[in-house]
């Protein structure tokens, strides 16, 4: 633990690309060129987290004393299929509609 | 007349409405007017009817500003994001619901940082909002459209919302009173969610009083919300005028935090003394994860973004841009739809989480995160109150930091270990450093946000502060 799971945090173009396709957003050229610097100096920051060893602490699940909230499973009228539908972009009187998924 | 009202609490106000010695209309047509002519940009939406009025409530008919960042029925509710425009939720957030039952008729919905994400309100997708201290200036972030509208005059009283400080630092850089409750007291259905294990709504006001009021009718157990819990006190205002007895602790490593500027550290350090004439004892407490806090800040709020905003994908509500496959419009709609700063997160956020990168950086902030509370929880045995400066600058120029992420992130440093650690926290204004207002922020344990109050209302009137841009 520490410092040496940090290694390699400063971000390159290259990741910066592969992390936008996961994420679902296109970058032109210029934008990712300025992310890779921008997360960078980000990441730089974050890394001084490792300096800490933490091995025997348990992450956070939850801030205030609560766990395993259960409700009882009992059947309620959903929302109206038309009035969730009126927000789509598109769609009709079933369903959204959305472009081919291609090949 | 009109001055006269407007210089007039909400608790106030609400007082008379409910003796039937104010119209509650009155008041509606009042600030509906000043809203109107709003050049702060600190609305974004707001009615052209005025709602049925009734001053039976406890909150009075007194209107309230509310964060577009809260779904309200057939309202415009965007999280000051391009990507939904035009989407009217089919249901009300229960806060908000909650608040207008009680009496709090909604007024307008106030501009922000996109999805909340910011510290100057500059993210907003529909521009930013001025300060009304000084134009060119930031109100603060990321409720700075509920900040500028309560400072203003525009608005009696406002709820936003804090992540990570985005109530209680644009209430300080616009010299006014904001409450971030302990996380779970106030339902989040129908908030917008940012990171869902650290955003809390809560009051923006003009005093303590008001703040008291107005989260008094915010709490309690939500079936809609899994991790709201019955609130175990009982409303009240505030009415302390000492502070006898009790102890303060001054957290070291926040206050060597660097960066905080000498007009502030001057006010802090008048508002400890004052803390001590007021009867209560003050100590140097320790901290000493706070320091990383950021760090593991940054690591969290942009990983649980990055899983909330998935659902921004051109298929349900919001814009579309229009692509010739299913990936390509996912791609283009949000390259369209989200700003610099919410794609700034959502990457870090992705990045963190991803095969190889999430036990260095996502499980080490939740452990950080674990001893952040545990530094709470150890300092709550020695002391009732920890204080701190709010922000460590007063409100900067527009523009003097878009182009360092981090220098933006750093607003929020004295902030963000209370989010973490899930308790709640006051800033109230100290005093001015160079005619810009200075926040004092007041933490504690969780649930005692009535005992915060009770200390923060003595100490406000010690300080005195009464000033509003408009005074």
């Amino acid at each position: 633990m520490g410092r040496t799971l940090f290694c390699g945090a400063v971000i390159d173009r290259e990741q910066v690309n592969h992390v936008a396709r996961l994420a679902r957003l296109r970058l032109t050229d210029e934008q990712a060129e300025q992310m890779a610097a921008e997360l960078s100096k980000v990441l730089d920051h974050i890394e001084k987290m490792g300096e800490l060893d933490l091995a025997d602490v348990a992450p956070t699940s939850h801030v205030v004393e609560l766990e395993n909230v259960l409700r009882e499973d009992e059947a309620r009228p959903s929302w109206p299929r038309d009035r969730m539908l009126a927000e789509a972009p598109d769609a009709d009187a079933e369903g959204f509609r959305v472009p081919s998924p291609g090949s | 007349m009109t001055s006269e009202l407007l210089s007039l609490t909400a608790a106030q106000a609400a007082e008379r409405t409910r003796a039937g010695d104010l119209d509650p209309r009155e008041l509606w047509d009042l600030y509906r007017e000043r809203a109107g002519a709003d050049d702060l940009g600190a609305y974004l939406w707001l009615p052209d009817d005025a709602p049925e009025m009734d001053a039976s409530g406890p909150l009075g008919g007194v209107p309230l500003a509310v964060k577009d960042l809260f779904c309200v029925e057939d309202v415009p509710s965007t999280s000051g994001s391009r990507i939904l425009e035009g989407y009217r939720p089919p249901y009300t957030a229960t806060s908000v619901r909650k608040l207008v039952d009680a009496g709090a008729p909604m007024l307008g919905k106030t501009n922000m940082d996109e999805f909340a994400m910011g510290s100057s309100n500059e993210n907003s997708g529909y521009g930013p909002v001025k300060n009304p201290w000084d134009e060119s200036r930031v109100p603060g972030g990321s409720s700075g459209g509920s900040a500028a509208a309560v400072a203003a005059g525009l608005a009696p009283w406002a709820i936003g919302t804090d992540t990570g400080g985005s109530i209680r630092q644009p209430a300080a850089l616009c010299g006014i009173v904001g409450l971030k409750p302990t996380y779970g007291a106030v339902s989040r259905y129908g908030m917008i969610a940012f990171a869902s294990s650290l955003d809390q709504c809560g009051p923006l006001t003009r005093d303590v009083t008001d703040a008291a009021l107005l989260f008094g009718q915010m709490t309690g157990r939500d079936p809609c919300d899994s991790t709201s819990l019955d609130y175990p006190a009982d409303p009240r205002l505030p009415s302390a005028e000492r502070l006898d007895g009790l102890r303060f602790g001054v957290p070291k490593e926040l206050l060597d935090t660097e960066g905080i500027e000498p007009g502030v550290r001057a006010v802090f350090d008048t508002t400890v003394k004052r803390i001590e004439e007021l009867g209560a004892t003050v100590e140097e407490i320790a901290l000493p994860h706070s320091g990383h806090g950021l760090a593991a800040y940054y690591v969290l709020a942009p990983a649980e973004a990055s899983a909330n905003l998935a659902r921004y994908d051109g298929v349900r509500f919001g814009i579309r841009a229009e692509a010739p496959d299913l990936l390509s419009m996912y791609e283009e709609t949000r390259a369209q739809g989200f700003g610099d700063e919410v794609k700034r997160r959502i990457m870090l956020g992705t990045y963190a989480l991803s095969s190889g990168y999430y036990d260095a950086y996502y499980g080490q902030a939740q452990k950080v995160r674990t001893k952040i509370a545990d530094d709470f929880r150890a300092a709550f045995e020695r002391v009732d109150l920890i204080v701190t400066p709010t922000s460590p600058t007063t409100a900067f120029p527009l523009g003097a930091r878009t182009g360092d992420p981090l220098a933006m992130y750093l607003s929020d440093v004295l902030a963000v270990p209370m989010s973490l650690a899930g308790i709640p926290a006051i800033s109230i204004p100290g005093g001015l450093a160079d005619g810009l207002p200075v926040g004092v922020q007041l933490a504690g344990p969780a649930f005692s946000e009535f005992e915060i109050c009770d200390a923060a209302y003595a100490l406000e009137r010690a300080i005195g502060f009464g000033d509003l841009p408009w005074k």
